[in-house]
């Protein structure tokens, strides 16, 4: 008869080998270093162009951003629809996203049309005009995504946490307000696009089963426009932190949920203290068995879910709590976040729990580490960050061998309310 | 071609089995044949509360996720209207694992107190987030309500209103339980680095035993024609006008699902679609615009939806909406224009294919739809379409007196 209360048994994750496929790494003639993981199971390629282009690098509000959004609204001689038409003919998808440090620009489509693609992208880091009209459009349109996402409490939770941590001056802290779309001009975007596009730094990632002259298309259509000639001057940004450590802001008298959003400042990914924190944090409150979700969830019904964060940003970083809990109890929820902290301040975790965090970890990574895709966005991840494949090692090995004890250490130092931002917006 | 193996134990329990061995994962997909649509109006969101419930511990276990963690897995799951899928994804070498928890929770759940108190609480949280605390959030509770009443697609998967989730018992869930969680109402996916054999012993192992239970009989009322335009207008304290309109479609077992489907991506499905082109960029009357389909396996909603530029009138951009429908229903697309869309559809589906859990979920899918192997059917039925079926659908369908429409409007 089978006894249904045994567990099987299982072989414990972390001891798993676990190995980052290496990336082919070559150079197109102009310099700009490929990375390229070729795998896969289905005919499908994913290129990202990444460039020194994020809003570390703008004069003025939104200049990066917005500039990002236009580069594939029209050149001299391609409408923003006759671009459209042309990708979607092709069955692909060519985005564009804005971050801090970098502006990435990517594709995915089947690998058959890759060759079909390559010469539209390359039209736009040559040649993208961003036309008056497309920015006239641009403006309204994101003004009303605003005014809509201005009525959101998480919305404005999300961006005041920013600001408490970093500033609102600094990169990783600015917002923007509706007449800051009003005072982009066509001209400073050009601007941006000439300076970090057209003649910026590119590092390209790709990956997926790609055609078997992948490396001479690449050379033909990227390895001769005029990218990474100047050295990029590493700008400096000067973090001003918020005196004020507690706010409380009433947005929506009839919300029936407050967002709420506690952080502070910590390590940056390249550090090793950030791999082990990474640890504590997904004990603490980082995967759906965590402290935070088994008690402020799963036993006392606050919310529909609490996570904390590592903020992945490349000069600083932040541990993030951010949840949206029923109003009468957002308080209640605060004072549960900053008991969890305690508990771990005050005890070691004892070895069950540390195993499964471990196993876990140790299992979800094995998960990610599954397809093309996801290889090379850990790459990616590494490079950007000025890290190696050290660094992913070392972050395994931590996960492996770090102790109760350590965790212990980590929870006195980095889980202290009174080092932290408190934000609840109702 | 996805290939897979296919058996049932003696008490209906589908199984199918795909074998990846490029991973060292393996997915376990538990997908039974219950959503929204199997309850009663007066108990609505019991489905999805049901799915939390699930993770409440069952008859010899008193935890789901601590285990499967242990073992290196996560899992999820999600409930439509139309069904409740569980999925978790461990390191292969411990799929065991997964089958001993999914199958003692198919046997019974613990029916604990706790469970439901708690999780009554947390559903509610989840329905303010999605559906209260959000601009517009409450516009397809209203719009179901509006175009069905009879089928219960009338009532969003999260319930008809927070009191039903509030007011639900325990014996309600015990109910629910037995009538829908057996294994003749599941499929069970098996996915990744497995061998066939292997599977089939795990499956008679630890599902074989539990009792079949009695088969439900879905026995749903089926939505009469709609034979007049409906319309509602709303005040409500959002910053800009909307509009929303729907028209009944045909069901996901049609031929016309395949043209519908298209068709949405003709009118709304990207950059280049045509109300984005004409209505947004070139009139300029909307900031965005948006058309799709839930793909509900019973009658569907064909859907257009659009936030206005601020100061636009709002007949005047129903009326650019109602031309851009005149010329689907009086023009045929051109051969281009559906070939891209065709292209678009191709390339969709080979990206979904990707991960070894996405294609464990549409095995699961298909399955439910009457077989797996419909997985590599799928292209061949949109590439069947041409542009008379286009036209022919979008009089059918994009019919005024098929049609739902709410305005709504900032006060």
């Amino acid at each position: 008869m089978l006894n249904r209360s045994i567990a099987p048994d299982i072989k414990d994750a972390v001891a798993y080998q676990i190995a980052l496929k290496k990336p082919e790494l070559f150079q197109l003639d102009n310099g700009v270093t490929v990375y390229n993981v070729q795998a896969g199971t289905e005919e499908v390629v994913q290129i990202e162009w990444v460039f020194k282009a994020g809003n570390w690098f703008e004069q003025k509000k939104l200049i990066a951003s917005a500039s990002n959004f236009l580069l594939k609204n029209g050149t001299s001689s391609k409408s923003a629809y006759e671009i459209n038409e042309f990708v979607d003919f092709y069955g692909a998808y060519l985005n564009r996203s804005c971050y801090n440090e970098t502006a990435v620009v990517s594709l995915h489509c089947l690998s058959k049309q890759l060759a079909h693609i390559l010469p539209l992208v390359q039209e736009l880091f040559l040649d993208a005009i961003m036309p008056e009209e497309e920015l006239m459009i641009y403006k309204q349109n994101m003004k009303q995504r605003l005014a809509v996402n201005l009525k959101k409490c998480d919305f404005i939770a999300g961006r005041k946490i920013d600001a408490l941590l970093f500033g609102d001056k600094h990169p990783y802290g600015v917002y923007s307000e509706m007449n800051d779309y009003d005072a982009l001009t066509r001209e400073e975007l050009i601007q941006h696009y000439d300076s970090f596009y057209k003649n910026g730094h590119c590092t390209i990632f790709s990956a997926g089963i790609l055609p078997n002259d992948y490396r001479e298309l690449l050379n033909k259509y990227f390895g001769n426009l005029p990218f990474n000639k100047t050295v990029s001057k590493d700008l400096e940004h000067s973090i001003v932190p918020s005196p004020e450590k507690k706010l409380n802001i009433l947005n929506d008298p009839d919300g029936v949920q407050g967002a709420i959003r506690i952080a502070r400042p910590c390590p940056i990914p390249s550090d090793p203290v950030f791999q082990k924190l990474q640890v504590l944090n997904v004990l603490f409150g980082g995967f759906f068995g965590s402290r935070l979700m088994t008690n402020i969830r799963e036993d006392k019904g606050y919310t529909y879910g609490i996570y904390s964060y590592l903020m992945n940003h490349i000069h600083a970083s932040a541990i993030l709590i951010s949840t949206e809990a029923g109003r009468d109890v957002c308080e209640a929820t605060v004072k549960e976040v900053y008991h969890e902290m305690e508990q771990l301040r005050l005890h070691e975790v004892g070895k069950d729990e540390l195993l499964l965090v471990k196993n876990y970890l140790i299992g979800t990574l094995l998960g990610d580490l599954d397809g093309p895709f996801h290889i090379i966005g850990r790459w990616k991840n590494l490079i950007l960050h000025g890290m190696t494949e050290d660094h992913f090692n070392y972050y395994i090995d931590t996960i492996k061998s770090i102790s109760s004890k350590e965790l212990k250490q980590l929870a006195e130092e980095y889980l202290n309310p009174s080092d932290y931002y408190e934000l609840v917006v109702v | 071609m996805i290939k897979f193996d296919r058996f049932v134990l003696s008490n209906g329990l589908k199984v199918l089995v795909h074998q990846d061995q490029s991973t060292p994962m393996a997915v376990v997909n538990v997908l039974y044949d219950v959503g929204a649509r199997d309850e009663v109006e007066s108990k609505t969101g019991f489905a999805h509360l049901f799915e939390h419930l699930m993770f409440g511990g069952s008859i010899n276990i008193p935890e789901y996720d601590e285990p499967l963690q242990l073992a290196g897995g996560e899992n999820n799951a999600y409930t439509t209207n139309d069904l409740t899928n569980y999925y978790c994804q461990l390191p292969a070498e411990n799929l065991e694992t997964a089958f001993w928890l999914e199958s003692d929770r198919m046997l019974s759940l613990a029916f604990s107190k706790k469970s439901l108190d708690v999780q009554r609480k947390v559903v509610c949280e989840e329905f303010k987030e999605h559906y209260i605390n959000k601009p517009y959030g409450d516009v397809w509770h209203i719009m179901r309500d509006l175009a069905y009443k009879v089928h219960p697609y009338k009532w969003m998967t999260i319930g008809k209103e927070l009191s039903h989730i509030e007011n639900a018992q325990l014996d309600d869930v015990k109910h629910f339980f037995f009538k829908h969680y057996t294994p003749s109402n599941a499929i069970l996916v098996v996915a990744g680095n497995v061998e066939t054999a292997h599977v089939r012993q795990l499956a008679e192992k630890w599902f074989g035993s539990i009792p079949s239970g009695e088969k439900y009989i879905r026995n749903i009322a089926e939505e009469p024609m709609q034979n007049e335009e409906r319309r509602i207008t709303l005040k409500r304290n959002v910053p800009m006008d909307a509009i929303y309109k729907t028209w009944h479609m045909s069901s996901r077992f049609d031929q016309d699902y395949y043209v519908t489907d298209l068709l949405t991506d003709i009118l709304g499905g990207g950059a280049s679609s045509r109300l984005y082109q004409t209505l947004v960029k070139e009139k300029q009357l909307f900031a965005h615009i948006n058309c799709y389909h839930f793909g509900s396996l019973d009658r569907g909603l064909f859907t257009i939806e659009g936030q206005l530029v601020k100061g636009i009138d709002i007949k005047l951009a129903e009326e650019a909406i109602e031309l851009e429908l005149n010329k689907v229903r009086e023009q045929l697309v051109d051969e281009r224009e559906l070939e891209k869309v065709k292209n678009k559809t191709e390339s969709v589906m080979a990206f979904e294919d990707m991960s070894v859990m996405n294609r464990a979920g549409s095995l699961a899918f298909y399955e439910l739809l009457g077989d797996g192997n419909l997985m590599n059917e799928e292209f061949k039925k949109y590439q069947l379409v041409n542009t008379a079926d286009l036209q022919r659908v979008a009089k059918e369908v994009l019919r005024d007196t098929n049609s739902n429409t709410i305005w709504y409007l900032a006060n």
